[in-house]
């Protein structure tokens, strides 16, 4: 049983109310005010990614997170119900990031992330995936059960207590 | 908290004070913002970030776009930034080699292009 659990419409304003649950789940579970800031940055990726995901294949849907403070480890695992990854080899952190610089390039196309709204930037696919890598050291991102995809992020005891 | 933002010119740049959070939510307003400057042909831009708490990957996305127009230009678009939980995550990105990142408004506005 997680200890809090959020449901939220896929909707981008409500990805700030998802980073300001986890970080006071986070603090009140011991977890020291610099480790904050990772929380913060990661839970707000994981969810605007799941955003993005449900607001292309499935809006009605919520997005769910669920937070656990397990002895010696804080959890936050965010589960979009978007349908799976097409088969294929997903960007790796390092393409991504390239992507990502190469964007800068006046020449380059636009990418895949739509946030509504005229002359849209791009944000290539797996970019938050690699900012959560690079922040967090415990990052599982599997199928979940039922369906959708969970980004698990694991806060070990040492980095909790502000290692 | 939103997001602020303010222009003013300083010389031969546009300076654009960013304050609050920029994520999914608030980043299409910044868009707009440097949209509307490069359209007013307004192509060296520096982007002081000191006043910002909160900046996730959709913002780099944003920035990485308004350094995409005014390059378009031959412009150029300078950061200010000192806060270390915001320079991170250009770091992580790699973006750091990407953006000339200065330590003030008045670094960014005397370098030169």
């Amino acid at each position: 049983m997680a200890t809090v659990e959020v449901r939220f419409s896929a909707l981008p304003a409500h990805v700030r109310t998802a980073r300001l649950v986890a970080a006071a789940v986070a603090r009140r579970s011991g977890v020291d005010e610099a480790v904050l800031d990772e929380v913060r940055l990661a839970v707000g990726e994981a969810c605007s990614r799941a955003v993005d995901l449900h607001r292309r294949h499935c809006p009605e849907q919520p997005v769910e997170i669920r937070l656990t403070d397990d002895p010696g480890a804080f959890r936050v695992a965010v589960h979009d119900q978007a349908p799976s990854a097409p088969a294929g080899v997903p960007a790796s952190p390092a393409d991504a990031l390239g992507a990502l610089a190469d964007s800068a390039d006046p020449a380059s196309e636009g990418g895949a992330l739509d946030l509504g709204g005229p002359g849209d930037e791009a944000v290539p696919e797996g970019v938050g995936i690699a900012v959560i890598t690079g922040l967090v050291d415990d990052v599982v991102v599997r199928p979940a059960p039922g369906g959708g995809t969970s980004v698990e992020m694991t806060w070990s005891a040492e980095r909790v207590a502000g290692g | 908290m939103d997001l602020s933002l303010s222009t003013r010119a300083e010389g031969d740049r546009t300076v654009v004070e960013v304050g609050g959070e920029i994520d999914v939510y608030t980043a299409p307003k910044l868009r707009e913002q440097l949209v509307d400057l490069v359209a007013d042909g307004k192509y060296h831009l520096v982007v002081d970030m000191e006043r910002v708490d909160f900046l996730d990957s959709t913002g780099l996305g944003v920035l990485v776009g308004g350094l995409k127009r005014v390059r378009a230009h031959d412009g150029s678009l300078r950061l200010v930034c000192t806060q270390e939980r915001i320079l991170k995550i250009f770091r992580i990105t790699g973006l750091t080699k990407v953006f000339p990142i200065h330590e003030s408004v008045e670094d960014a506005v005397a370098a030169t292009d």
